[in-house]
Formats: structure tokens, sequence, C-alpha cells
């Protein structure tokens, strides 16, 4: 199955990896750059588009403010179309929701729609663990999935590979999982396309079970909405008779006409279209039309924690259309992987930490640090998400986190600047150490300032010297 | 506890001392600028996805619709009110058709419930003559007939046209995936060919 994040290293190394990979880099740029210009060429068509920016941060607000009331009015809508309705609050037993169910039919296999907070409870993983096989059918999914690799995109998973490494996982790779690929298939990505349809098709028309995620899910209505490009979605949503979708509780919005500001934002900020290919709608079960037993798993998996933080509560925005991964220049030459999880970029330097709290983990709280607080990606926003406020909030709480204990050099070095700040006798005396100690700094110690920066020359004399001197400047 | 009592009360004490007022929210967006001739927008905007757009009157209807499905096997939905070209070589009603059964058949013939100018889209809600959502998935030639007065503006005007309640699918374009290397390819899993008749 697919890799898992687990033990990546924390940023600073997991970059410093990544940029070494030069394939990788020329496959970023060339994404980025063009879904950057596709999005502002759609963005441009909208007048409007600040205001629908407002309405739907405004929208999200009043949802995550009142959020367990809307939850509650979700439950109610989704039991009254017929959909039965599970509450989890962590991975595991979102995980353990999701088999129970599989077991109860006797299914061993189950199609999966794109959706990453199933990756982020690590679904795949925890079904196999009891004999249940999770086939993704998103093209780029089934790459990493077949790849046994892991996802470095939001939204193009597999941007990290290129057509030829595509058609050598697929020919290596398919024949495991099901139909092989045609031994003479070349990397035409119409043709890897077409390779991808006949290998799932059979598993889509066989397939008695399907998990989705959901994009929103309408209080008012108990409507779920999967907004997708190849259709796989329409097949697993329609066709097998059992559906289990994975909601996080942020994805509520309060009624069905709010989302004429969130399918405007989300193609456009996303892919840059108009509009995606097909997005499905279905509100609990339609008798004679697609499941007829429908489930939906509402998943908290430190969200609370996130709604707790002050600042950092509008990241539960996110209506994860990757606009800020695709404009961040640090994103742009590092790509996914160096993030360490299924939330990458800015988006994810935020989410992440919020989810699981600073001081949880090193890796975690390296992310907050990967950034150039440039802004681009507020700018980008469609939900306006002010991530470099939060960055720097989350900076200052990683930090708390680790007071106490054995200071880190930057701790003592500032801890050692403000003594000797404190006095003017101290600073008289580190003053006259000034030309000395920068020469000093530059032959050893300075190494990590002075890689990417200059150090600043010697003044001729200490300023104070120099005051004295010349009466204030007056001689 | 169980998890969901534990989640709202987590919800709570996450909240508690937010200021929990109602949070307005501004609909200037929905004032949209005149668009001028919706048919004709909506036209140019399917056919930017790579559909095939007709354009046609009530009484050309069955031409048009013979001259795209000649020589083929089409699922027609129940409910489904048009006139059929004696062009097609099988009609079939969906009489529970396994997902096995529609793989080979080669069209679907529906119509929709509103069509979108600005994002040249159409909507099903599989309500009479669009059939449940299986059919419009699986063949792999699609033939949505939309009437020009179900064409409205934007997003916002179709939303409000739309029911929740019954299941909706939006089609802007046939299947697409560019996942590869960011090239887009049409005809992943969707049908292939999507045909859209606008019957003025």
């Amino acid at each position: 199955m697919t890799g898992t994040f687990v033990g990546m290293p924390a940023f600073p190394e997991a970059a410093r990896t990544a940029l070494a990979d030069s394939q990788l880099r020329t496959n970023l740029a060339r994404a980025t750059s063009t879904i950057r210009s596709k999005r502002s060429a759609a963005v441009a068509e909208v007048a409007e588009w600040e205001d629908l920016r407002l309405a739907g941060a405004a929208i999200k607000d009043e949802v995550l403010l009142h959020l367990d009331e809307y939850l509650i009015e979700l439950e109610q809508s989704l039991q009254d179309r017929g959909a039965v309705v599970h509450w989890a609050s962590d991975a595991a037993e979102a995980c353990s929701i999701v088999a129970g169910i599989a077991q109860s039919h006797h299914i061993d296999e189950v199609v999966k729609v794109k959706s990453m907070v199933t990756q982020e409870i690590g679904l795949n993983e925890a079904l196999a663990e009891v004999g249940v096989a999770a086939w993704e059918t998103d093209l780029a999914e089934l790459i990493v999935q077949l790849g046994d690799d892991l996802p470095s995109h939001i939204l193009v998973p597999a941007i990290h590979r290129n057509r030829a490494e595509i058609r050598d996982i697929f020919v290596s790779s398919m024949g495991k999982a099901g139909r092989p690929a045609p031994v003479d298939l070349t990397d035409e990505p119409a043709e890897l396309a077409e390779a991808a349809r006949t290998h799932l098709r059979e598993k889509f028309l066989r397939a008695k079970m399907a998990v989705s995620g959901a994009n929103f899910a309408v209080a008012e209505t108990g409507t779920l909405v999967v907004v997708e490009s190849e259709g796989n979605g329409r097949m697993c949503l329609t066709l097998p008779e059992v559906l289990v979708s994975v909601v996080g509780i942020e994805k509520v919005v309060p009624t069905w006409s709010d989302l004429d500001v969130f399918l405007q934002l989300l193609p456009r900020s996303s892919t840059g279209e108009r509009m995606n290919p097909y997005t499905s709608t279905w509100s609990g079960v339609t008798p004679g039309d697609g499941p007829q037993e429908v489930h939906v798993v509402l998943l908290d998996n430190g969200r609370t924690r996130a709604l707790a933080d002050e600042v950092g509560r509008q990241a539960l925005r996110c209506i994860r259309c990757s606009a800020c991964l695709n404009v961040c220049p640090v994103y742009e030459r590092t790509g996914g992987h160096a993030y360490g999880s299924v939330y990458p970029g800015p988006i994810g330097a935020i989410l992440n930490p919020l989810l699981k709290g600073p001081g949880h983990d090193e890796q975690t709280d390296s992310l907050p640090y990967a950034s150039t607080l440039c802004g681009a990606c507020f700018d980008a926003c469609p939900v306006r998400i002010d991530i470099p406020s939060i960055l720097v909030d989350l900076r200052a709480q990683v930090v708390d986190a680790h007071r106490g204990g054995v200071p880190k050099p930057e701790a003592a070095a500032m801890k050692m600047a403000s003594r000797t700040l404190s006095t003017s006798r101290r600073l008289r005396a580190v003053e006259r150490l000034t030309r000395p100690g920068l020469a000093l700094a530059r032959r050893i110690g300075a190494r990590a300032w002075t890689r990417a920066r200059d150090l600043p020359d010697a003044p001729p004399e200490p300023f104070r010297r120099w005051w004295q001197r010349t009466d204030g400047g007056r001689r | 506890m169980n998890a969901r009592d534990e989640i709202l009360a987590s919800v709570r004490q996450a909240l508690d001392g937010a200021d929990r007022s109602r949070v307005p929210v501004d609909r200037a967006y929905r004032t949209a600028p005149g668009y001028g001739d919706l048919v004709a927008l909506f036209a140019e905007r399917v056919e930017d996805y790579r559909a095939v757009v007709h354009r046609t009157t009530g009484s050309a209807l069955v031409d048009v619709l013979g001259g795209i499905l000649a020589g083929h096997s089409v699922v027609v939905p129940h409910g489904f009110e048009h006139e059929l070209p004696g062009s097609i070589a099988r009609v079939l009603a969906d009489d529970d058709l396994s997902a096995a059964e529609l793989d080979v058949i080669d069209a679907v013939l529906t119509t929709a419930t509103v069509g979108i100018a600005v994002t040249g889209t159409v909507v099903l809600d599989h309500g009479p003559g669009q059939g449940r959502r299986a059919l419009s998935l699986v063949p792999d030639l699609h033939v949505c007939v939309v009437g020009a007065d179900q064409i409205v503006a934007d997003v916002p005007d179709a939303i409000a046209r739309l029911d929740p309640a019954r299941p909706q699918t939006w089609i802007s374009g046939p299947s697409a995936t560019s996942d590869i290397e960011l090239n887009r390819v049409e005809g992943v899993h969707g049908p292939r060919t999507l045909h859209v008749v606008v019957v003025e």
C-alpha cells in the first residue's frame, strides 16, 4: 500500500534532501507556475472575486463559532434522509468504524474517492490490517499507491512523478493490484490515462462498498458534496451498495444556498477552471438510485483543539483548494514530502501544529518555521486565512512549549543578550569588543548566518566613544 | 461518554469565551453583471471544455439526435419526452440494468434541470428524463438535451433553482485529469464524449 509519513525528519533536514532532487524541482516549478497562471486567469474573470472571498470567510466563521449547533443540525438532517451518522474523536476510532462496516458486510475490498481526511487517519493501512483492500481510484492517488509512495501535493498528489516514472510504476505494479498494464504501454499521458481507466473499471463495476470524504456538508439539508474531475468520484458514489463518507467537522456549511459561494471559489482557486468536470451532491439515501446504505463519520482528530486557538481557528475555514501551495516559494522548491504530512505547504505548516498542539513532536514544531512570511498564501487564499499571522503566533507557541529544561543555543544567546543590554556598564564593556568580536565570528561560529547573509562591518569606534568624543556630534 | 458527547463538549469548551454572535454574510456577490445572450455564452463555455455543442429548434431536434446517435445502442431514461430518432440501433429502457449491462451500452440520452452559462455546466437532478445516476455515468457517450429556457447566468442562479433533496450531478465537459505532468487528458472514467444539444 502507500508509505507513511510517520518518522519523517524535521522540515530543515527534509527540505535539504528535497532541494537536492533536481527532477523534483523541475517538475514542481513547472507544475506550480502552470497552475498559478491558470488560477490568476480564472480569478481575473470574476469581478466580484473579493466579495466571494469575504462571503466565504464569513460563512465559515459563522459555522466555526456555532459548530456544535450546526453539527447537531447536520446529524438530524442526515438521519431524516436515511443516513447513519457516526462520530469519531480520533483517527483510530474513525478507522475502526469504517472497518466495522466493511466487516459487517463481509466485504474484503473497498474503492476510494480521493480523500485527504482518510489519508490523515491512515485508513488504508487500518483496513489492510483487517484484511480489507482499499483501492485508490483517483489517478494520482493510484500512482502513489501503486508506487508505494507518499502524496506530495493536495490537488495533484503525484506531481513529483514524470510520465516515464508513471509508466514504469503502472507496468511493474498494476498486475499485483488487478488487471495488468499493457506490455507495450508508452508514456503518453493519454495512454497512461487509458491504462488507468481499464485497470480501475472492473473494480468500479464489482465494488460493494466505497469510501469517500466530502468537500462540503450542508447542515440544513444533510447534503454532501464531492468535487472532482475524472469521474472516479461518480463511480464510487453511485455504483456500490454501501457508501461511507468520512467528514471532518469543519466541512459543514449552514445552508444549500451557501454553496453558491464555495462552488465558485473552489474550482477557480484549485485547478484554475471555471468549473471542474464533475460535482456530485447527495442527501442520504435516494431509493432506486445509488447506495441504499449511506454512512457519515464525523471526525474530530484535533479539530476542536484548532478551534480553541483564537488566532489559528480561521485555519479551519480551509476548503483544500491548494492555492497556497502553488504560490509558496518554499513549497515550490521543496515539494510536499518535506512537510511530512498529507497537508503540506502553507496550510500544512499551520494546520498540523494546530491539530496536534505545539510541543507534540519536533517535526510538527519545525513546520511554522518553513516560511519566509512573504504573505503570498494569504493573498491567494479564497477564504482569507491569514496564514502569516498564524505562523508567527505558532512560532511563539512552539518557543513557549519548550521553556524550562536545557536552553537551546538560540534561547541562551537571547538570554545573554538581554543581560548585556540591561545595564549601560555591561553594554559599554561589550561594545569595546565589537570589532574583534565580529572578526572572530567571521572566522568561526557564524557560518549558519553567513552562508546566506553578510555580517555587518565593525564601525571605526563604538558609538558611545564617538558621542563623548564629539559631544553628540556637535564638535 | 460517547464520541458524540465528547466532541460536542470539546467544541463548546473550545468556543468558551469566543464572541458567538451571528456572523453577517454580505451577499453582494449575487448581484451579477448583465451577461447578454446567455445561450450564446453557454454554448461557447461548454465548447471550451471539449464537449460538442449543437444549437437547434424543437422541430429539428430529432434530426440532430439522429445524427449523433445513428447506429448506437442507447439507454433512454423513463420520462424522456422528446421524439427518438429512428437511426438509433437499439433503444433500452432502464429496467434495473446492472453496471455490467450499462458498460456495454454505447450511449445515454438525457435532459437536464439547469444549464449555467458562465461556467458551461449542465446539472442533472436525476428526475424524469434524466435517469438514475449510473445511467449517465457508465456509457461512454452522453447526449444531454437542454432547453434554452433552462439556461441561467451563473452559479448562484443555478443553486437557487436546484432542490438539494434530489441527488445532483454537475457536468462541465467530459471527464478529464491533469494528474500526469499537468497535461490535461480528456476521458478517464466518466463518459469520454459529451454532446450538449440546446433547444431554442
